[in-house]
């Protein structure tokens, strides 16, 4: 008997080459994904893809399908000869093995080779029966079963499953090209970069570091935050750029409402460069529609007016509560609240202007030599690769 | 020297050792501090947290760090006690538990607290069904040992975990101290929501333990203060003695596996001998493989006193333990020992050999030529005094 997670997958619209292009990329991202659990083997079968666990244990296993997008379910399988003893013993055990225990069950057999001596009824007979009389508290129910145990006869073996721990839903990542995300270390953007991740594009991220007005420990901050969504997107190429010249040109010059303004263009024009230079496609913010006073359409206007790439703001529909509500369940929220100064609050002015205007940002930005100092600034970038559980590097200790 | 009281503590592996000392030369900023020195302490402190969690499948978030055994238990029964009185003021646990969860209860008892303490089978092992039983709507939490100290029996914590899921208003409470490198402990998987640990058991050093608390659960500290280690327990982090800690676990994990057939067959090979060897001995608790922890094994000769049986092992090179070792000042006989049915005099003429990652099999030969030596004597004295 082999155990196996059984993995669903959606966007049935997909037709042709877009499916299998779809599949492909998802079983690599499955691959790449399960990659720390040496012997397990994943394999792409009648529309769906199959992972044998080889001794593997499955939870762990399951719960990193759970973060691998385009994934809709994951199922815990059995694959066993066809033969109705094996079929019996393998639904009864895994009947057993269901965590809660079931109180109504019923069994859904297909069989597939046709020159399997019994009918889909008589299996379904046959297995139910063999459960009824060996499981205490269990009951048929045909309408509505707590346990819908499946068992296909295929021709190198039947499979038995049950109900499916469900996936993140969404398109594999790399399948919709890559996107420059500009990446804070507050709450918002890891969750932008998290939706924009969950509709198939693949990530790469720019921070603006102001040492010493902001600290190693903020940069720390976003390491950490791309390194907790590199459980979603693989890699994750973190672009770090030197901005003290920048904030402090812009404090010196122009007054302080038009600050963030002038900023946030700063920052887009160094991003867009940075997204050029690494094929990235569009831009991605975590600004949600006037949630903060800098967030207004005037200033996404203001802001938009430095750059024709795209800028998707996946957040612009969503509250709050929302958005925090995704970032715990992401695991980012509890590193996003770390209390560290960033590039956005270190120099908050008191008042920000809440709809500033293009033209005055264009004058107010021509106090600074805007051309040389953002050359300087994508000259100055470091980049770090972001990798899954690559976080244990700094110290030998416990190796 | 034939140390064989490993479960009362033991030797720091040399690696330990030598982590600790480069962490207290080279690493001692303050792990709260702003500057690099703090800085470079705190990411220690999450790698350390991070390497524990993997090593559990659990998230690091889950694992706050203590001064040890006592503290990690205190803090789960009365943290989760203080928390959640609301609900009702009633605990369950068991005859069997070492001292500091078993007074804790007492002194919740004192506080208004009811308490039921579970029985035990004669191989000292909670029955799953008696903890249900126990069950009232007022009931807040739940707490039985993993490996118990004085002989050895492994609790069915997996099942009590399951049934413990239908009763989402009590906390389950796991006493794992004796359990890290000798049993496999999987916090998650077996529905525990609080697990106490202590770094000196598994050859890592003294004074610093871990409670593992499920996210979610909500507790009331013992200490407040600057807020450390999520609230939970505040004081400037222990940072060598958890890096220490931490080292110790995964040095443990490794030889786990290899270790623990190994300390089965010398532990069955004292019992097989000295059982054919030697009159009036019992052996106690769960022995079978399954059943009993590899490491520990608790012996009573009834007619003798434990602290005489020690003594004169001692005289032969070799250490053990009159029960353990916390409660080995007291005359009473061990409550543990009673409780699984031992009389009185059985109970105080018991003596536990504990071994540990490092132990050979020529300290066990050492251990069971003075035992067959030390035993026959000393009942030959005893019996002429009572002629």
């Amino acid at each position: 008997m082999n155990d196996l997670l059984l993995i669903r997958y959606g966007e049935l619209a997909l037709k042709g080459k877009n499916r299998s292009d779809f599949e492909n990329r998802l079983t690599e991202n499955i691959r790449e994904k399960l990659k720390p659990f040496p012997g397990v083997k994943v394999k792409k079968t009648f529309g769906r893809v199959l992972v044998e666990l080889n001794g593997q244990r499955m939870e762990p296993v399951a719960q990193a399908l759970t973060e691998v997008f385009g994934v809709v379910g994951v199922a815990p399988c059995k694959r066993v000869e066809s033969d109705i003893d094996r079929i019996r013993e393998a639904a009864l055990e895994l009947v057993r093995e269901q965590n809660p225990r079931p109180r109504t069950f019923k069994v859904i057999a297909k069989r597939a080779r046709k020159d399997f001596p019994l009918r889909s009824q008589e299996i379904n007979h046959l297995v139910g029966s063999h459960i009824l009389k060996r499981t205490e508290g269990l009951q048929v129910d045909v309408h509505d079963p707590e346990l819908a145990l499946r068992v296909e006869v295929r021709k190198e073996g039947t499979y038995l499953y049950g109900s499916d721990l469900p996936g993140p839903g969404g398109l594999p990542v790399g399948s919709s090209g890559r996107v420059m995300l500009m990446l804070s270390g507050g709450i918002d953007s890891p969750v932008a970069g998290y939706l924009t991740l969950k509709r198939g594009a693949a990530l790469e991220a720019v921070h603006f570091h102001s040492y010493p007005f902001t600290s190693e420990r903020a940069r720390q901050k976003v390491e950490d935050l791309g390194r907790i969504l590199t459980r979603y997107a693989g890699k994750i190429r973190l672009h770090v750029v030197p901005f003290t010249e920048i904030q402090t040109g812009i404090r010196e010059h122009c007054p302080s409402s038009y600050m963030i303004t002038i900023m946030r263009r700063f920052m887009v024009r160094i991003s867009e460069e940075l997204a050029q230079r690494n094929k990235a496609l569009a831009l991605v913010t975590g600004e949600s529609l006037g949630q903060v006073a800098s967030q207004t359409l005037e200033s996404m206007k203001a802001i938009n007016d430095v750059t024709r790439m795209p800028i998707l703001r996946p957040l612009v529909g969503m509250d709050k509560q929302e958005i925090m509500e995704i970032s715990r369940k992401i695991g980012t929220y509890e590193t996003s609240i770390l209390p560290y100064e960033d590039c956005c609050t270190v120099f908050q002015p008191k008042s920000p202007v809440t709809r500033p205007g293009v033209e005055r940002s264009r004058e107010l930005e021509a106090r600074l030599d805007v051309d040389r100092l953002v050359s300087a600034a994508v000259e100055g970038t470091e980049w770090v690769e972001l990798k899954p559980d690559k976080e244990e590097t700094e110290f030998s200790f416990f190796d | 020297m034939v140390y064989l009281d490993n479960s009362a503590t033991t030797k720091p592996d040399p690696e330990v050792v030598r982590v600790m000392t480069e962490v207290m030369e080279e690493i001692y900023g303050n792990p709260s501090s702003l500057h690099g020195l703090g800085g470079k302490a705190e990411r220690l402190l999450k790698q350390a947290r991070e390497r524990l969690a993997r090593l559990f499948g659990v998230s690091p978030r889950s694992l706050i760090f203590t001064s040890g055994g006592t503290e990690s238990n205190n803090m789960a029964i009365k943290g989760v006690a203080f928390q959640h009185q609301g609900r009702g003021r009633h605990l369950i646990t068991t005859r069997v538990e070492h001292s500091a969860v078993y007074n804790v209860c007492r002194q919740l008892e004192n506080m208004g607290w009811e308490v039921t303490y579970l029985p035990v089978d004669e191989k000292g092992r909670v029955r799953p069904e008696d903890v249900e039983a126990a069950m009232r709507e007022e009931t807040v939490l739940v707490s039985v040992m993993h490996v118990n100290n004085e002989m050895g029996t492994v609790q069915p914590i997996p099942e009590i975990g399951r049934i413990l899921k239908r009763y989402p208003k009590a906390f389950f409470h796991v006493d794992a101290v004796q359990s890290l490198g000798k049993r496999e402990v999987r916090p998650r998987e077996w529905g525990v929501d609080l697990m106490s640990f202590s770094g000196h058991k598994f050859h890592g050093p003294k004074g610093v333990g871990c409670l593992y608390i499920r996210e979610g659960v909500t507790l009331s500290p013992l200490l407040v203060g600057g807020g450390q280690e999520e609230g939970f327990r505040s004081g400037t982090q222990n940072v060598p003695g958890i890096a220490g800690f931490v080292k110790a676990a995964v040095l443990a994990e490794r030889k786990r596996k290899e270790a623990a057939p190994r300390l089965c067959r010398w532990k069955r090979e004292m019992m097989e001998e000295l059982t054919a060897e030697l009159t009036g001995m019992r052996v106690n608790g769960d022995v079978t493989e399954e059943g009993g922890a590899p490491h520990i094994l608790s012996l009573s000769f009834p007619g003798l006193k434990s602290e005489v049986i020690v003594h004169a092992l001692e005289e032969e090179g070799v250490y053990v333990s009159s029960k353990s070792a916390c409660s080995s000042k007291g005359e009473e006989p061990s409550r543990v020992l009673k409780a699984m049915g031992l009389d009185d005099e059985t109970a105080i003429g018991s003596i536990r050999i504990s071994m540990g990652l490092s132990t050979d099999h020529g300290e066990i030969r050492h251990a069971i030529e003075a035992l067959k030596k030390v035993i026959p004597r000393l009942q030959n004295v005893i019996k002429g005094v009572s002629r």
